[in-house]
């Protein structure tokens, strides 16, 4: 842990991320002073420059003069800082937002696939025999799966008309879909690994001992084999956000994540896309956003994987 | 041909500076077998390693001086040193296991090093590690040159790995615990091997072990190393016969008698090796050693020539 | 080795029967709605549930079911959308598979040339600043999301400065056959090609990087320096060597995946009608035998080329080879 502490690019990577959620956790608050509302359409707002009224939806001037354009970024918190979308909502307080689902999303299905990779590994790796070919198998299928056109299909089924199992109805719009989704998506990833740790750990030594002592299997795992397996998860943790913010984004993009009129930066970044070449900075935002959150979580994944894995401690040195 | 004058490596780490090697000097004669005894951890490994000048820790400084044939190697630019490694210094190492590039053939990895020091046609080259197989009792050469490492058992590949270090004649080979990791019977089939190809090849040898069985039957002198320094030095009959420092002492009553009654327990030095990050003042086998007493809490130093040893009990002041 | 090889190849047909069935199972055994409704689209008249209900045999035992489903995508072929009536589904995918090929390919040998040079240069130069600063530039590659890089590049390319000399030759979007128009073919595809390949050079140079400091601390690279070897020699000879078995093998694996579309993101962005973007389009439209046909096909190959990658990795690894 002191060893991570030193890593002076991994605790900045961290920090930064710190200041992303909070500023992220505080859309409420921005969107209350400013005075917006980011999920209404508000296409006749007005909103006031340097004393002067400024309509939210301008006359455009490109082209035949025709439709309205949104305003650019006006570079003024609190008065739709970076302009609006083509429904007049001010990006900046969607940013905000759509950060806070798409971080949430990102924790959530981190944890399902965490909890639920853990089980099918730990399950597979240590009761071995007849359990871990058929777990493997169904890994094996899982895995082959690509992973988009997997969440594609489970989307399109689950999405359209949302999920009825016995007594618990999930409705379409809800955000536990792609939790669940990106959640299930990932599991060999985690498991495969998982599974491989507690196949070589149930070898060792110290296992073998106290199987041979007749200690109960469930100790067993919980006390020998699970503290060891924990420094691999936590590893993943910083790793399987990043790469589940990548995946939330490019599934809302694809309109089957977040579904409106909740936002995410994948949202934002597909409304943008008809106002990109006349006001990038809708488009442009999220992305930058997403880029920055997941540097600093590779950063600081790459920074705890260095300080918690012995193997590798890489000597630098030419011959 | 080989002079090593007072050589000490030591490593910057995190905890602070390891002196792995202190002030250890010896020579090398042309054609001799210099046996260089001790534990683990008591430089004898490093020391050779800079001689070969195989250090690549950015972290370690090495001072004092190496001359092989009048030719100083401490601080020669490492295309110079590239140019004797190899060819006219050659090392072999401790695991054959993992000694050999698995992705390449025998044969090429052979041929390789030739290639790199001499002019010759890859076919020569190629020949010549056949011939080399050969040499080394590798049954069916001409086959064998293709095989792959995997293919081949700890002792063949040990095998492997002298005929490539003799490849390019050297005048000096290190062989650095070449048949620790064997069991007995190939490592005396591997001693025989050395021992002839001693002869003809005429190559110097600096045979390291901690074995002393093994320096019996093969080392022409001595040199005892411990805690980083050398302790004692001598012929292998003069070490055998009347040693003078308290640990090859305990080194050789360690050996378990071939005559006489068997014993109930096998003698063992008491202890362990200092720790080198923080040496204690002294004599470092001080703390293990029967015959200590208030001299001892001063380094002594190596006295007596040829035969020197670093004791004050045994060596007066 | 031929059993190696035997045993691979059965475990890939297990893998793409259970793939198939978990196909089936996601798309017509998901509890919550009418499965003939989902088939035939919205909007569809009772006459037609009725028979989509006949011809799926809805009414039949669940085995049968996928019987049935397997039999149209693979043997009759007579898997048609109802959402644009009639179109013959599988040869439309089949169709697609050239352009998404055309990508993928293209990317690939940009990623492999610049993943080789820069995980290779980054070793080389380990602990100086040139590898801390590729591999930065490989972090900020790998987090940046594709589809959102090829709305940059649209901006960039086609917009902003398209009329400057930089960037004046890029076509309009979309995709041009070669057949018919080579030259047109690879100016449309540069920018895809550079867009994707960002990602996996950032991945694949960190990976070799890393794969190569570890085999330089092997026993074998320390007999390759006492054998006299330059550096430089025992780099690339010796410890590269060693670790392109990984590369390869991995490689492999996201090359297969991406044929199979996860090179969708791309194509929608940049136009190109290739087998992911077909499946984006019956996404929106709800149309579910293209997106059924689109997603069997893409995860069988993928399937295969994760076998033939084994395979190769079977062949090349002299140790699996012979041992």
């Amino acid at each position: 842990m002191r060893r991570l502490a030193r890593d002076r690019a991994a605790m900045a990577a961290l920090v930064l991320f710190a200041v992303i959620v909070i500023m992220c956790l505080l859309a409420p608050v921005y969107a209350a002073w400013a005075g917006v509302e980011p999920f209404k359409s508000t296409l006749d707002a007005v909103i006031t420059i340097d004393g002067q009224d400024v309509p939210v939806m301008e006359q455009s001037t490109e082209g035949l003069g025709l439709g309205y354009n949104p305003i650019g970024p006006t570079w003024r918190l609190g008065s739709y800082f970076l302009g609006a979308d083509n429904q007049g909502r001010d990006v900046m307080a969607r940013l905000l937002y759509g950060g806070l689902n798409s971080l949430v999303i990102a924790g959530s299905a981190t944890i399902v696939t965490l909890v639920l990779a853990t089980a099918l590994g730990l399950a597979a790796g240590f009761f071995g025999g007849i359990v871990d070919t058929v777990l493997s198998r169904i890994l094996d299928i899982l895995w082959a799966f690509p992973v988009y056109l997997l969440a594609i299909s489970l989307s399109i089924v689950l999405i359209a008309q949302g999920v009825q199992i016995g007594p618990i109805t999930i409705e379409s719009g809800s955000l536990s879909l792609p939790i669940f989704i990106i959640g299930i998506v990932y599991i060999p990833y985690v498991a495969r690994p998982v599974r491989g740790q507690v196949l070589s750990l149930r070898e060792s030594e110290f296992v073998l001992a106290a199987i041979g002592l007749g200690v109960p299997s469930h100790r067993i795992l919980y006390r020998d084999i699970l503290p060891n397996v924990s420094t691999t998860l936590i590893v993943f943790v910083p790793l399987m956000m990043a790469l589940n913010m990548l995946t939330e984004s490019a599934l809302s993009f694809l309109s089957i994540g977040v579904q409106p009129p909740n936002a995410s930066w994948g949202t934002i970044i597909l409304d943008g896309q008809g106002l990109l070449y006349s006001r990038p900075m809708v488009a442009l935002a999220p992305g930058l956003a997403i880029v920055i959150t997941v540097l600093a979580l590779n950063v600081f994944g790459d920074g705890l994987r260095d300080a918690l894995d012995p193997r590798s401690k890489i000597r630098i040195g030419r011959g | 041909m080989l002079k090593v004058n007072d050589l000490s490596v030591s490593f910057r780490t995190e905890q602070g500076i390891v002196r792995a090697v202190e002030g250890v000097s010896f020579e090398v004669a042309e054609g001799e077998l210099l046996g260089v005894v001790g534990e683990s951890g008591s430089g004898k490994t490093v020391s050779l390693l800079a001689v070969m000048g195989l250090i690549v820790d950015p972290n370690a400084t090495v001072t004092g001086s190496i001359t092989y044939r009048g030719r100083e190697l401490v601080g020669l630019p490492a295309k110079e040193m590239r140019k004797l490694r190899g060819r006219e210094i050659a090392m072999i190492f401790q695991d054959p296991m993992t000694a050999l590039t698995p992705v390449y053939a025998i044969g090429w990895q052979i041929a390789e090093q030739i290639l790199a020091h001499e002019r010759v046609s890859k076919a020569a080259a190629w020949q010549r590690a056949v011939d080399l197989l050969a040499e080394v009792n590798i049954p069916n050469p001409a086959e064998a040159v293709h095989r792959y490492p995997h293919q081949l058992s700890g002792g063949m590949r040990q095998r492997v790995v002298i005929a490539m270090a003799l490849s390019c004649n050297p005048a000096l080979l290190v062989a650095d615990e070449p048949t620790t990791a064997l069991d007995v019977t190939v490592q005396a089939q591997i001693l025989d091997l050395v021992a002839k190809l001693r002869r003809n090849h005429g190559s110097a040898i600096v045979f390291i072990t901690h074995d002393m069985g093994v320096m019996a039957e093969i080392a022409d002198r001595m040199m005892v190393m411990y805690a980083g320094r050398e302790v004692e030095r001598g012929t292998k009959q003069e070490l055998f016969l009347s040693p003078r420092h308290p640990y090859t002492q305990a080194l050789l009553d360690s050996i378990p008698p071939l005559k006489g009654p068997r014993p109930r327990r096998l003698r063992t030095i008491p202890g362990a090796p200092p720790n080198l990050l923080n040496r204690p003042p002294g004599c470092a086998f001080a703390p293990r050693c029967p015959h200590r007493f208030e001299k001892c809490s001063a380094v002594p130093e190596l006295t007596g020539g040829a035969r020197a040893a670093a004791c004050f009990r045994t060596v007066p002041a | 080795m031929i059993f190696a090889l035997l045993r691979r190849f059965g475990q890939m047909i297990f893998v793409m029967f259970g793939i198939s069935v978990l196909v089936f199972l996601i798309f017509f055994a998901t509890p919550g709605a009418d499965p003939a409704a989902r088939i035939a689209g919205r909007n569809a008249s009772p006459e037609i549930l009725e028979a989509v209900r006949k011809s799926f045999g809805f009414d039949q035992p669940i085995y049968v079911q996928y019987l049935t489903m397997m039999k149209k995508i693979f043997i009759t072929g007579d898997l048609t959308s109802f959402v644009n009536r009639g179109w013959k589904v599988v040869p439309a995918v089949l169709d697609t598979v050239p352009v998404t090929l055309s990508l993928v390919i293209g990317a690939a040998v940009l990623w492999v040339v610049f993943g080789l040079l820069i995980g290779v240069a980054a070793a080389a130069a380990r602990g100086t600043w040139l590898d801390k600063l590729l591999m930065v530039l490989g972090l900020i590659g790998i987090s940046m999301p594709v589809y959102w890089l090829g709305e940059v590049m649209n901006l960039v390319s086609q917009s902003r400065y398209h009329d400057t000399w930089m960037f004046s030759w890029v076509p309009p979007l979309g995709y041009k056959t070669f057949s018919t128009d080579p030259k047109g073919w690879f100016l449309t595809l540069v920018i895809p090609w550079i867009t994707l390949s960002i990602l996996y050079i950032g991945l694949y140079g960190r990976v070799l990087r890393a794969a190569i400091i570890e085999s330089l601390q092997e026993d074998y690279i320390r007999t390759a320096r006492a054998k006299g070897l330059s550096e430089t020699r025992i780099l690339l000879r010796h410890a590269l060597r060693t670790s392109l078995i990984s590369f390869a093998t991995l490689f492999g694996l996201d090359f297969g995946a991406l044929v199979g579309g996860s090179a969708l993101l791309t194509e929608v962005v940049f136009g190109l009608q290739g087998v992911g973007k077909l499946t984006y389009d019956a996404l929106l439209n709800l149309d579910l035998p293209i997106i059924m046909a689109t997603v069997m096909y893409a995860s069988f190959f993928v399937v295969m080329a994760n076998a033939l990658v084994d395979i190769v990795y079977i062949l090349l690894d002299p140790r699996v080879r012979t041992g």
